[in-house]
């Protein structure tokens, strides 16, 4: 397979020859050391340090449609890191520093822009918590930065700022290397990365089943046949408790619909990612292409239909325009649902399961994109080595049972509050 | 998606507030912590039927048991969470 390069571009613009696959397109072997379920980023990212870290490199990723088809491709490309909680701080701490050089990492540009990320102050509360949420990121390494009124009024021009605005702005809380990437192009990017190290990217092929020798996950039963394995890695979103189900686990989980939405394009408009956290919640960016792209909060109640329905969609549009009045006219041209795997304290499952030779990452929440490269990081040193390393040790599935829930919003094991 | 209430008749979702999984029984105070366990943090999450609390706080503010297809939104059963009151108003 050909890397990519500016010599190599300008080679084939001469030349006129086509480029090669960017992957492999195998058939399913019968046995492999790792089987991994699901191949979106986090399943191509595991497969991919598996080979690359640990130089395991019998391995399937197995994905019942496309890769990236799931919710790889249906959220708002947000990266940051500005938790509150050890744990998470350090987990997406790590994960920020990964994105920072993924392109060059896998030869595959992701498109990441660390054009800055900022949550919105919108009360004096609002101010005296992100000095504190300042604080532990600067602790952990992670950049950041307060804004009073003066200055998000220079850097965010098209806010609200007047005396009658619905949400008033008293500053902002800037994480520098916050920003975004291109979802497609963090999936392809792992995926070709994986393959040159001989990762079997399998699409099309559903598992339907899992083999067991009693308390041990021995492979899986797929649409494309039996397929054997040493270790059995779940990064399905949005249906880890349906796969679970088949492997007979019991999961601290609900599946909530998330919608977004992409507006017509504009001129630059936005600089920075936008949070709003005071009242529901809200984001918003600029694409590339010029398109706003932003979101809100879950629907709400229970679902897996991948659809939303219209007051969530009613919700987003008015905190859009009460935040940014110039957005009232502007009309959308695309809006989806992904389906979020919702735990009981809003932080994700890294972790083995009671089934020996099965893994398990999912419940990802909000957070499944920004946490791409650490997840399959920190799940391929699970799947390698047996034992959870440092930074994805606070992740395991016994932490309930433990008391040793990580629940950043506080609100307590009610998944959609999360 | 639209709800119909016993008392109020049928009426948008955004009328209620969602309580969350009815299937979940909660054990005797003094039951063991797995037990305890399994009611507050494991959950089934059917794609598929589920039975679910929904309030009618935008309405006659009673507490409702669904019972709802989570892939197809389709209602196939609405009761007051106290059978009494249905009974009271027949």
């Amino acid at each position: 397979m050909t890397n990519y390069s500016a010599f190599e571009l300008l080679r084939h613009a001469v030349s006129g020859r086509p480029w090669s696959r960017a992957w492999r397109n195998p058939e399913p072997k019968s046995q492999y050391d790792v089987v991994i379920v699901g191949g979106g980023g986090h399943g191509l990212a595991t497969a991919y340090y598996l080979a690359k870290e640990f130089g395991i490199r019998n391995v399937a990723v197995l994905e019942k449609s496309h890769i990236g088809s799931g919710n790889a491709g249906r959220n708002t490309t947000i990266i940051l890191a500005n938790y509150l909680l050890a744990g998470s701080t350090e987990f997406y701490g790590h994960s920020q520093k990964l994105w920072d050089t993924l392109s060059s990492e896998l030869n595959f540009n992701v498109m990441f822009s660390p054009r800055g990320q900022i949550l919105l102050l919108n009360s004096s509360e609002d101010v005296d918590g992100a000095v504190r949420r300042s604080n532990i990121m600067l602790r952990h390494g992670i950049e950041a930065r307060l804004l009073d009124r003066a200055a998000m009024q220079k850097l965010v021009p098209h806010l609200d700022y007047r005396p009658t605005a619905r949400f008033p702005i008293w500053g902002g809380l800037l994480q520098p290397s916050g920003g975004t990437a291109r979802h497609d192009a963090v999936v392809w990017g792992y995926a070709r990365a994986a393959s040159q190290l001989g990762v079997d990217i399998i699409q099309n092929c559903e598992v339907t089943g899992f083999l067991r020798d009693g308390g041990r996950i021995t492979g899986v039963e797929t649409t494309r046949g039996r397929v054997l394995s040493k270790k059995t890695a779940m990064a399905v979103a949005g249906h880890t408790s349906q796969l679970g189900e088949m492997a007979g686990l019991r999961l601290p989980i609900e599946s909530h619909l998330l919608q977004a939405f992409v507006s017509e394009p504009l001129k630059p408009l936005l600089d920075h990612v936008i949070d709003f956290v005071s009242h529901g919640q809200f984001y918003i960016s600029q694409s590339d292409k010029g398109g706003m792209v932003f979101g809100g909060d879950l629907d709400m109640y229970n679902s897996y239909a991948q659809r939303g329905n219209l007051p969530a969609v009613r919700d987003v549009a008015s905190l859009a325009v009460s935040l940014m009045p110039c957005l009232g006219r502007v009309r959308l041209v695309r809006h989806w649902g992904g389906i979020n795997d919702m735990t009981m304290d809003g932080s994700p499952i890294i972790s083995k399961t009671p089934l020996e030779g099965l893994y398990l990452s999912g419940g990802w929440g909000y957070s499944g994109f920004k946490a791409t490269p650490a997840s399959g990081w920190c799940f391929s040193h699970l799947i390698a080595r047996g034992e959870n390393d440092r930074l994805s040790a606070p992740f395991s599935l016994d932490r309930f049972a433990r008391g040793a829930t990580i629940d950043e919003a506080g609100t307590g094991p009610i998944p959609r509050l999360h | 998606m639209r709800i119909s209430c016993p008392f109020c008749g049928e009426r948008d979702h955004s009328e209620f507030t969602y309580g969350g999984d009815a299937s979940v029984t909660f054990p005797e105070l003094d039951a063991s912590l797995e037990e305890w366990n399994d009611a507050v943090y494991i959950r089934s999450n059917p794609k598929g039927v589920l039975r679910e609390k929904w309030q009618h706080s935008g309405g006659c503010r009673i507490w409702l048991v669904l019972e709802r297809d989570t892939l197809t939104h389709s209602i196939s059963q609405v009761e007051p969470v106290r059978l009494t009151i249905s009974e009271l108003v027949k």
